[in-house]
């Protein structure tokens, strides 16, 4: 920072750990930065793409904890977090298949945070590059950061090396930014949906998984919405069938799940990017099937 | 004044009979309670806290407003645990004088969410117990609100109540400020003066069914002339 320059301030290390996770180019941080504050005091030569640096509290029983060989990437295991006092924003239902005209995205918008609806109205479907968008589910908080961590880094790739980056690749990065934190309480479980030499379908987890496949559901809601779109899934839907299969299993999910409900976002990714489809409440869904005669 | 109550239930005690032994965990953390509110209007908005500043039956101070001037286009409030709001207020000023030597520009109030939801996450393992809101005019002048969850999770609304008394605020203001929930009614845009006086009626809701929302009530309007602020009693019980 140009302030820090000016004064010639270096930082002296402090006893707290201070655990920098980077990415792609960055080698072995040789020392723990004491950045506690969290005020970016980086030199300028440090600067060497280090997306975010996390603040790991001390365990209680440290001895041990001080005698573990310093691995940078790793953050201490086993409840090395301190008892919250709040609920985080959880439960949702996602969506995604590849059908003949391309792949679908689907997602409902509520984010509770224990019973509390924190917000009726969150994007769980987001845009990375022009072919493709990830769909969360999880933690909010988490999710919503390494959207915009992996946004980065696809974009730093891009620019440093000319071309994109494949959608396996992409899979294959986020996958091994989230595996420092593999133990810990983080929860990530993202959806690659996008377009490259043909439809692609990835589900990232913070657990370490990475599959290809057709179709995924992930969340609360998620077998609700597995049971919909089994019965209908063909490769040969054609947009418009589709497009009301996903939001008729996001609805069906909605119905059954507490912790998934509000409007249902949907993205179409064809070969010349994606489209969004405006939202519409559930609302209008329930409306529709309470006027169909029920047969009994 | 260490408060032995368990924080899963803020304020509640538990029952007086003999459970077993338990043992008592240091916690890093209190709960302080107080609500905060932001609405955004066409062209201004509104930040407001009560001032009560409490910790399980007791009263610490009557006078602990919540709102932070940022700029002078950006009010914060924060509600939760009082010791993470008065850091992450002095982080907060820190990292925007940062930005004004550094840029010599002010934060805008999209700039200045983005930073707190970073800040929030750096945390993620050990969180700041705080619940923020921003309220501030954006670029063009608009109003804007930003809400956060204690972990930096964060978006862009029109209207937003946190703290104590948010499960109350919030339904109220999804009626009367988004016309949820309502069947064939006019959505007047709402005037400034009007969403003065909504805000007023809300918090004095709050304080009757609340009990750690109470004592003063901290209105601080923005718009592009300036940050106009105004304490409204409540009350005291």
């Amino acid at each position: 920072m140009a302030l820090e320059d000016v004064c010639s301030f270096k930082e002296r290390p402090v006893q707290h750990k201070w655990f920098s996770f980077s990415s792609l180019g960055d080698a072995a941080i040789p020392f723990p930065k004491s950045d506690y504050y969290n005020l970016r005091l980086e030199t300028s030569e440090n600067n060497c793409g280090v997306p975010l640096h996390f603040f790991i509290p001390p365990l209680p029983h440290s001895s041990s904890f001080i005698n573990r060989p310093l691995s940078s990437f790793c953050p201490p295991k086993n409840s090395m977090t301190v008892q919250r006092p709040f609920r985080l924003a959880h439960g949702t239902t996602t969506l995604g298949f590849i059908f003949q005209g391309g792949v679908i995205a689907a997602a409902d918008t509520r984010a509770s945070a224990g019973g509390l609806v924190a917000c009726p109205a969150v994007h769980k479907i987001t845009p990375i590059h022009s072919h493709l968008v990830v769909t969360s589910s999880g933690s909010g908080a988490d999710c919503m950061l390494w959207e915009r961590i992996l946004i980065r880094e696809i974009r730093l790739y891009q620019l440093r090396h000319g071309h994109r980056l494949s959608i396996r690749a992409t899979a294959k990065l986020l996958s091994s930014m989230l595996h420092p934190f593999k133990g810990t309480e983080m929860c990530v479980a993202l959806t690659l949906c996008g377009w490259d030499n043909g439809p692609k379908l990835i589900y990232v987890c913070s657990d370490g998984a990475r599959l290809q496949g057709d179709v995924f559901s992930v969340g609360s809601g998620s077998p609700y919405a597995y049971g919909v779109l089994d019965r209908e899934l063909r490769w040969s839907l054609s947009k418009g069938e589709a497009i009301s299969l996903a939001r008729e299993a996001v609805f069906r999910a909605t119905h059954r799940d507490a912790y998934s409900g509000n409007n249902v976002d949907l993205f179409h990714i064809t070969a010349q990017g994606w489209i969004v489809t405006v939202m519409r409440s559930v609302k209008t869904n329930l409306c529709a099937h309470e006027k169909k005669p029920r047969n009994l | 004044m260490l408060s032995s109550q368990h924080f899963g239930d803020p304020g509640k005690m538990k029952d007086y009979h003999y459970t077993g032994p338990v043992e008592h965990k240091f916690s890093p953390y209190a709960y302080n309670g107080g609500t905060v509110l932001a609405v955004a209007g066409e062209d201004f908005a509104i930040v407001a806290s009560d001032t009560r500043l409490s910790e399980g039956y007791s009263i610490h101070s009557r006078d602990s407003p919540k709102c932070y001037k940022l700029t002078d286009t950006t009010v914060l409030g924060c509600s939760g645990f009082h010791g993470d709001c008065l850091t992450l207020t002095k982080i907060i000023d820190a990292r925007l004088k940062m930005y004004k030597h550094s840029n010599n520009k002010t934060m805008t109030s999209g700039a200045i969410a983005a930073m707190l939801s970073t800040i929030l996450y750096s945390r993620r393992f050990f969180p700041y117990y705080v619940y923020n809101i921003i309220g501030g005019l954006d670029e063009e002048g608009k109003g804007a609100v930003y809400s956060f969850d204690p972990v930096g999770s964060y978006q862009r609304d029109t209207y937003k109540a946190g703290g104590s008394a948010s499960a109350m605020l919030q339904p109220l203001l999804d009626n009367q400020i988004g016309f949820k929930n309502m069947e064939s009614v006019e959505h007047v845009p709402l005037t400034k003066d009007k969403a003065v006086q909504l805000v007023k009626d809300v918090f004095i809701s709050a304080a009757e069914r609340d009990v750690y929302t109470g004592d003063a009530l901290r209105i601080c309007v923005i718009t592009k002339e300036g940050i106009n602020e105004e304490n409204i009693p409540l009350r005291k019980d």
